[in-house]
């Protein structure tokens, strides 16, 4: 076999390209050149997105903000999923692990769990005051359970063999937790985070929606209500290319940290 | 206390009962067995025998409902790496490579990190991969795993090595390899090996002692020499009288 990964990239690609082409030329024959149509057509937004990004087509209000907007929603994302890392991390090996941890805690956050994490914007709002901390609080919200459920689920699904062979070789019952829970449960730990970066994404978007000034779920929220659809449509554009970004690198990190399994590395 | 040589193991008046769903079922009986340093002895019957139990009684995975189980002497307690075992499942730590299964009881006991690389080195060439020194477990085959989990407990300075039907799930031609590799190394290593199989062809071929056990409840029903010659020949007509026999003692189940 000579480089069938590379034949099947190649190929792949074209495959991939199909669908979003087919989309893009449906979007342009269906907008194009009717003034009435409430969606505005691909060329016409992708010209906004560019003024949104460097300027010079515009240069309204919005040129050249998209960097600024971009870097508030990521540093909103990346700070909330942190916090939810640092709390539900511990939180989950000690759940899945301590009986009595589990038995204090578990009931409640699992009752807790249901409701949507859309459901605690009102609240949020009135404990956090309107703006950036309720969305920050969203997406520490909306990150938390993936990792936690995750988390649980790994350092309780060990393979009861590995702490027998563990223990024949002379593991001590305190290096058992490093030696063979911590990895064991690695691959498990680690989608939770990627599930929990991904709900961040998209919480993102309903936190920044109510009296956040900067943000990309602000700039599409206003926008709507200045009827700038292009600025709607290349906000949601630019959300997806974050999210797809940051699920690659992700990934991209689990393939080098979890090689030894054949679900992730292999 | 005895005048004769002591023992490596002693088990002595050893039940087992284990509680399955409010019905006390008897897993092993009244079993009473003496292993001397550097037999290998196989113990052989169907399932529900008793077999595994015991070997993992030996090994400190379960405790006896009643009797003893001493080695040297002393009460066996906790799983230790004086009792490596190795598991049909192969039970290796799929996040480390060759070489890190290999070396895992020797850094988990704290030897100094020079001497552990040294006996990795020195028993994953003796199971010969030493080309699959980095190889993660996953991208081997069965009869690796195996070698690997052997490796294991050699290099953790086992004195006795429990073996749970070990080749039990390998294809024909890699169990007869690993047979051959193991008792070469039994014969170099001098270790005490204790076989738990259901072949009665597996355990002539191998064992200095066969123990037979029978199910309902789990006991030991005989304790046999082989006095055949090593190395053994299943083709020859004396190893097949004796597969004759045990057939006949298993009675009906080979």
């Amino acid at each position: 076999m000579k480089n069938p990964s590379a034949l099947g990239g190649a190929r792949g690609l074209l495959l991939a390209l199909c669908a979003p082409l087919l989309f893009l030329a449906f979007w342009h024959y269906s907008t194009a050149g009717r003034p009435f149509s409430l969606i505005p057509p691909p060329m016409d937004v992708g010209v906004q997105l560019w003024d949104l990004a460097f300027g010079g087509v515009w240069d309204d209000l919005y040129s050249r903000t998209l960097a600024e907007h971009a870097l508030a929603s990521i540093s909103r994302v990346y700070g909330g999923f942190a916090l939810a890392a640092a709390l539900a991390l511990p939180l989950g090996m000690m759940i899945g692990r301590i009986w009595l941890v589990r038995a204090l805690l578990d009931p409640t956050l699992q009752l807790m769990r249901p409701i949507p994490v859309t459901a605690w914007l009102p609240l949020a709002m009135i404990v956090f005051g309107i703006g950036p901390r309720s969305a920050f609080f969203l997406v520490f919200l909306g990150a938390f359970y993936p990792i936690l459920v995750n988390t649980i689920f790994g350092v309780r699904n060990v393979e009861p063999r590995l702490f027998e062979a563990a223990r024949m070789l002379g593991t001590s019952n305190s290096a058992l937790f490093w030696k063979v829970v911590l990895p064991a449960s690695l691959p498990s730990i680690f989608t939770g985070l990627r599930l929990g970066l991904g709900f961040a994404w998209v919480v993102i978007v309903v936190g920044e929606m109510t009296g956040v000034q900067t943000g990309l779920g602000a700039i599409i929220m206003e926008a709507r209500q200045l009827s700038r659809t292009e600025i709607v449509i290349s906000g949601m554009i630019t959300i997806g290319l974050l999210g797809y970004l940051s699920d690659y690198a992700v990934q991209l990190i689990g393939k080098r940290l979890l090689r030894w399994s054949p679900q992730h590395g292999g | 206390m005895a005048a004769e040589p002591l023992n490596i193991l002693d088990i002595t008046h050893v039940t087992k009962r284990f509680d399955f769903q409010g019905q006390e079922i008897v897993a092993l009986q009244d079993a009473t067995l003496s292993i001397r340093k550097g037999e290998f002895v196989c113990l052989i019957g169907p399932s529900g025998c008793g077999k595994s139990t015991l070997l993992r009684m030996i090994g400190g995975f379960e405790t006896a409902s009643e009797g003893k189980l001493d080695m040297w002497g002393k009460p066996i307690g906790e799983p230790g790496p004086d009792r490596g075992m190795v598991f049909q499942d192969y039970g290796l730590f799929p996040w480390l490579t060759v070489a890190k299964n290999v070396g895992f009881g020797p850094a988990a006991r704290g030897r100094p990190a020079k001497e552990v690389a040294e006996t990795t080195k020195r028993f994953v060439d003796m199971v010969g991969l030493t080309r699959f020194a980095e190889a993660y477990p996953h991208q081997l085959s069965g009869g690796m795993k195996q070698r690997v989990a052997i490796a294991r407990v050699l290099a953790n300075e086992a004195e006795v090595v429990l073996m749970d039907e070990p080749f039990g799930a390998l294809d024909a031609m890699t169990r007869e390899n690993l047979q051959q590799e193991l008792l070469e190394i039994w014969q170099r290593t001098k270790l005490t090996v204790i076989f738990v199989t259901h072949a009665i062809e597996e355990a002539i071929l191998m064992a200095d002692r066969i123990v037979v056990m029978s199910p309902g409840p789990g006991r030991i029903v005989a304790d046999e020499r082989v006095n055949l010659p090593r190395p053994r020949d299943p083709t020859d007509p004396d190893f097949n009288t004796l597969r004759r026999h045990f057939a006949a003692m298993l009675g009906g189940h080979h």
